[in-house]
């Protein structure tokens, strides 16, 4: 299959991978996939408490080269967005931006569950 | 890209055609441009007499006469040949076919249509490491079974059935064998008349011959094995198979199987080696690395490893631009399904999707091994620091006991 320039660079250098210490109030953390489908992202925010804007995202994908370029690509549109803001991402957005291949729209799916999981985990630590 | 020289592990989908067997081709396409059955002039007689050479090559290969091969446009079409064909010759006799779950599409389609023609097919299961149960395929045989279908090697473990065993029981019970045997024939020894094989479908580009060419060997004598034709129009190849046939490629083919017949005791010897060596890295630098299927029999070029917590595809595409290989990972599948063979020896999804396959071949060298097992090693960590599972697994989570959103 033949991907676009941007997917294989957020593939090959993907953007804010790692780990936020998911205990904190101000993290948010969503998990969403099962192995047994093939792909697992674990999506993370931090919040500036006093700001209520997103200063920080990591990610981690267990999956196709899709689902990594879209977690990528999911943490970098966080950062720097109110939680509402944040909400309105949309997965066609990911899939014009990357040029997913029909077969490949659950990974931006997949991206915006885990946005939602992440911002409703943040949510109910704070309500 | 670069310059670097890319390098091909994926031999069990296609092998390069030998320069030996492309020069046999050439003066064929040309210089020679004959129909074999043209019986009236020089053009038709020395195209007839190259395909006769290359049935005695190929039959040399095989240690059966050369009357015996059928020749098709490759294993598919002798694979359906031999099922519907003996399906519709025998179906006085019976319409019940017994084949396995891990068998070739070619097979498993075959089967299907057979249903559909008001046939009855047993899939059975195989067992852990791949094998057929001897005790399950004898009780599946019933007094309507016309033909037991059982591939001999399988094209995504390498996995070597007992054919000797299955020979025997079709003997004891009157049942026809036929074998896919499209992974092992120039590969490793396959004398079908010496294990009781009646049908065998084979084809010249796993076996570094061309592509569009392949057959289907079916016994003369004892029994005088008979398959209805699939493709009608000039009864060509003793009305079995009719069609002008491939000349150039029939050419190729022999000549392959006669290089395979000086050459693939010492290619398997080599080849084993850089096998193990490639697994044996793997095993000792990372951790949760699984081979799947049996390993003492198995062909002596292929491995199917699954290196656990980490996708299939997303994995190839950290090495893919030099290294080609195959994964039964959804990704890489038509269907989005993990491999059906690798469910079928009991793997779960998650492995499955974890899976490569590496099939060298004859002209894989040690240094492309060597470069592979540092390339892979890498994709492999990479793709561990990027993976939520293997975090997970580190730190001691039980990840069976965790409730996955499954989508």
């Amino acid at each position: 299959m033949a991907y676009s320039e941007k997917l294989i660079e957020h593939f090959n250098h993907p953007k804010n991978v790692g780990t936020l210490d998911k205990s904190k109030n101000t993290v948010g953390t969503g998990l969403v996939g099962a192995p047994e489908c093939g792909d697992v992202m674990r999506l993370q925010i931090e919040v500036d408490e006093e700001s209520g804007m997103i200063k920080d995202a990591k990610f981690k994908t267990f999956g196709c080269g899709s689902a990594i370029a879209s977690s990528s690509l999911a943490t970098e549109w966080l950062k720097g967005k109110s939680i509402d803001e944040a909400l309105t991402i949309d997965n066609m957005a990911i899939v014009e931006e990357l040029a997913l291949p029909p077969v490949k729209i659950h990974c931006s799916v997949l991206a915006e569950d885990a946005i939602k999981s992440a911002i409703a985990d943040y949510k109910s630590k704070n309500a | 890209m670069g310059s670097q020289k890319l390098i091909y592990l994926d031999n069990n989908s296609t092998t390069p055609c030998d320069p030996r067997a492309v020069e046999a081709m050439l003066p064929f396409f040309y210089q020679t441009p004959g129909n074999a059955a043209s019986r009236n002039h020089p053009f038709g007689w020395q195209a007839e007499e190259a395909v006769d050479y290359a049935r005695e090559q190929i039959g040399n290969l095989l240690a059966v006469d050369s009357k015996e091969i059928i020749f098709t446009s490759g294993a598919t079409e002798a694979d359906n040949l031999g099922i519907k064909g003996v399906f519709e010759m025998y179906s006085r006799k019976g319409n019940h076919i017994i084949t396995l779950k891990t068998e070739h599409k070619a097979v498993l389609d075959a089967c299907k249509k057979v249903e559909k023609m008001g046939g009855e097919v047993t899939y059975l299961d195989v067992k852990r490491d791949g094998l057929v149960d001897l005790a399950a395929l004898e009780a599946a045989i019933t007094d309507k079974t016309v033909l037991i279908s059982i591939m001999w090697a399988n094209n995504e473990t390498g996995v070597i059935q007992p054919m000797k065993e299955i020979g025997e029981l079709c003997e004891k019970h009157g049942v026809l064998f036929m074998s896919d045997a499209t992974q092992v024939v120039g590969k490793i020894k396959t004398h079908p008349k010496e294990l009781g094989i009646h049908l065998m479908a084979f084809t010249a580009h796993k076996m570094y011959g061309p592509k569009g060419v392949g057959a289907l060997f079916v016994n003369r004598k004892n029994p005088r094995v008979k398959v209805t034709s699939q493709i009608d129009g000039g009864g060509h190849e003793r009305g079995m198979r009719s069609g002008t046939l491939n000349v150039p490629g029939i050419v190729g083919f022999g000549k392959a199987a006669e290089i395979a017949m000086q050459e693939m005791d010492a290619d398997a010897a080599r080849l084993s080696v850089l096998r193990d060596k490639l697994e044996n890295a793997f095993k000792d630098t990372l951790e949760e690395v699984y081979v799947n299927g049996n390993v003492e029999h198995r062909m002596p070029h292929v491995t199917n490893i699954s290196f656990k917590h980490v996708e299939g595809e997303g994995l190839m595409m950290t090495f893919n631009q030099t290294i080609a290989v195959s994964s039964g990972s959804a990704c890489t599948s038509a269907s989005l399904e993990p491999s059906y063979v690798l469910i079928a020896l009991g793997l779960g999804d998650d492995l499955a999707h974890s899976s490569l396959r590496f099939s060298l071949g004859k002209f894989t060298t040690e240094e492309e091994i060597d470069q592979t097992i540092a390339m892979i090693s890498k994709g492999v960590n990479h793709m561990r620091d990027l993976s939520p599972i293997w975090e997970m697994f580190k730190e001691g989570v039980d990840l069976d006991a965790v409730e996955w959103s499954e989508h």
